[in-house]
């Protein structure tokens, strides 16, 4: 019970953390340069990650991670219950 | 009324705000001195633990740092933002479920050992000193800047306010206040910002103006600025000049030192509920994203603006900001080429870089220096990084009760950083190393008393750092963050995450990751100097991002040292699962 729950929350983090090194660490780094020859508006897209996109989804990340901790959190407090009642 | 009349006026009324706040919401337990007794709402922490994290340095250096460094500034904005996504996955809930007060509480409790308790204060100690030194001499900056009072006035003026509201009032006091200059410090900011990001790209949105075209023109801003700046013959705006690895390395000894900042970890204590301390981290990212992304838009903004207002200006006609900041020292023009005109390009226009003025006036009036032109180069121009967006508001010719705004926005971030950081100093002194280790026996009437005691003593000590300001601040800043990543970060981590960790192993880590990462950084930045190159950098990393390789080496050593002592006591064991249930 509580091992299906951690499982669950360590294959959430696992899969949030890898977006949030893609993010930072390879668009706004090592594929900066990469990706500096394509142009939105009056931004490199290399660029553009580095001081603007990968702040916009740390914030995403973390209230995905919320919304998705809630709902963890609360089937496992009714499957508790439900053990209890039994 | 004139620029300084309204600074005195903006100044005055935030600072007595601040008070009515304190007065309003003073501590009478422990538990609310430590962690505001836990009834904090997540919104309320949010806004809070942004202006505890956003100090003098995010303020008032970022933006003007980052103007001068073009895309290698990015490494502060990722950084400083990033370690947020840490915190909230990997640390802020597990820590709220512990439900202790402070962050050496739960190294001491996880590793069963005094001794892991104590390592751990001295990082922080050493940490949140390093930090208040930098606060002090922000506010230092702005008061003689803009009050013209005297510096020592400033930092003791702004001693007594924190004083006043830290130690009545402790983590309440401090959390709501806190909230108060939250609102004041981003208003201060994006107003100017939004100002200038109209005046310059007609775009009302300056995350958005800084990638627009500039006003009646078809030309990008940034392209403009790429072309700008390689004609004075320094790097493209938007290129980077560091090395991929040490940009590496820089943002994530900044991310992962951002995690393991015990100021901003025990923010999370303070929610009642584990969820909460989950939204609250999404929250105080949210706010502070709304400086971070601003800052950039600054720079750019802020770069353009300052080669368009003075190159090939005659310095008699140079506008009024650029001879106020001479006169307090952070501007200085030497006349190379004696035409009178103000010259700006790459390299340094000083020998020594920094200016030593004599009392002595020049040809055209500007103020003399002891040290000779850098005649390597044609640059005339030394600016300090540290004003840019102080000066900003000035530079764009934006009316007086603007400039006084971003003077009361800057204290505020100043003032709300220090609180805090004496907070934890205090909650460690008064609460790990006496309750818990050399005097046990003590009432909580008598620790909340040595709580207030040295969080004075704190203050004072701080004040002493602005007053007689050490050399070394910009130097130790690295020190840190990198101090964080290296001691801290893994230890919480692997407390939450790896249960077979003793404390053998936990203290072996802390110990190495803080002995080599010093080492690195005591070499190049104290001991040799003249070595600090990436020529005599291990594998070309920075010693500011030095913090990320000490991390690995106590994750590796933790876990091999691990192996050959017991297995922690059953009861560890236990904490661990309960801290991992919901």
């Amino acid at each position: 019970m509580y091992k299906d729950y951690w499982r669950s929350n360590l294959k959430i983090l696992s899969i949030l953390l890898t977006v949030w090194f893609l993010v930072s660490f390879g668009f706004g780094i090592i594929f900066s340069d990469f990706l500096d020859q394509f142009k939105i508006g009056g931004f490199k897209i290399g660029f553009w990650f580095a001081q603007q996109g990968s702040i916009y989804f740390f914030v995403f990340l973390i209230f995905i991670y919320v919304y998705l901790m809630n709902k963890l959190d609360k089937s496992y407090k009714e499957k508790m219950n439900k053990n209890k009642s039994d | 009324m004139d620029t300084q009349s309204l600074t005195y006026l903006f100044v005055g009324l935030s600072f007595s705000l601040y008070i009515g706040i304190a007065i309003w919401s003073r501590a009478s337990s422990t538990n609310d001195f430590y962690i505001a007794g836990k009834g904090v709402h997540p919104i309320a922490n949010g806004m809070a633990t942004a202006a505890d994290w956003m100090s003098a340095a995010s303020f008032i250096s970022m933006a003007g740092l980052i103007a001068f460094l073009g895309k290698d500034g990015s490494v502060y904005l990722m950084g400083w933002t990033g370690g947020y996504v840490l915190l909230a996955l990997l640390l802020a809930p597990y820590l709220r479920k512990f439900g202790q007060y402070t962050v050496p509480d739960f190294i001491g409790t996880r590793y069963y050992s005094n001794l892991a308790r104590l390592v751990a204060v001295i990082c922080l100690i050493f940490i949140s000193f390093t930090y208040v030194a930098g606060q002090m001499r922000g506010v230092g900056i702005v008061f003689s800047r803009f009050l013209e009072v005297d510096i020592n006035l400033g930092v003791i003026i702004g001693m007594c306010i924190v004083f006043f509201y830290a130690v009545l009032g402790g983590m309440k006091g401090i959390t709501y206040t806190q909230v108060a200059q939250y609102c004041v410090l981003i208003f201060a900011y994006l107003v100017p910002a939004i100002f200038i990001s109209i005046l310059m790209t007609g775009n009302p949105i300056p995350q958005l103006g800084f990638g627009d075209t500039l006003v009646n023109t078809d030309t990008y801003l940034l392209d403009k600025l790429d072309k700008v700046t390689v004609d004075l013959g320094f790097n493209a705006y938007t290129e980077n000049t560091k090395t991929n690895i040490d940009i590496f390395c820089i943002t994530a000894a900044l991310m992962f030192g951002t995690a393991g900042l015990p100021h901003v970890i025990v923010r999370f204590f303070t929610v009642p509920k584990v969820s909460d301390a989950r939204k609250s981290a999404g929250y105080a990212l949210v706010f502070i994203a709304i400086l971070y992304s601003t800052a950039p838009a600054v720079s750019a903004f802020a770069r353009m603006n300052f080669i368009d207002s003075v190159q090939e200006v005659n310095y008699q006609e140079a506008p009024s900001w650029f001879r106020n900041w001479e006169n307090i020292g952070l501007i200085a023009w030497k006349d190379k080429n004696e035409d009178g005109l103000i010259q700006y390009s790459a390299g340094n226009a000083l020998e020594g870089i920094k200016p030593d003025f004599s009392n002595e006036k020049g040809v055209s009036g500007e103020r003399v220096t002891i040290n000779d032109p850098d005649m390597t180069n044609n640059n005339e121009v030394y600016i300090d990084r540290d004003i840019m967006v102080l000066a900003n508001p000035e530079i764009a010719r934006l009316p007086g009760w603007v400039v006084a705004l971003v003077a009361a926005g800057a204290l505020a971030a100043a003032l709300s950083t220090a609180a805090g950081l004496l907070l934890v100093i205090s909650a460690s002194i008064s609460h790990d190393l006496l309750k818990k280790m050399f005097m046990p026996k003590i009432t909580e009437k008598q620790e909340l008393f040595y709580a207030r005691c040295s969080a004075a003593v704190a203050i004072l000590i701080a004040g002493l750092f602005g007053i007689y300001p050490p050399g070394f601040v910009a130097q130790v800043v690295a020190f840190a963050f990198g101090l964080a990543a290296a001691t801290i970060f893994p230890a919480l981590l692997m407390g939450i995450f790896y249960k077979r960790l003793n404390k053998e192993g936990a203290i072996a880590g802390m110990i190495s990751g803080l002995v080599i990462t010093s080492a690195y950084i005591i070499n190049f930045k104290f001991l040799n100097i003249d070595l600090n190159s990436s020529e005599y950098w291990f594998l070309g990393i920075s010693p500011e991002g030095f913090g990320f390789i000490g991390m690995i080496l106590n994750f590796c050593i933790a876990i091999l040292v691990s192996f050959f002592y017991a297995r922690p006591p059953k009861n560890v064991y236990l904490m661990v699962d309960q801290i991992r249930e919901p």
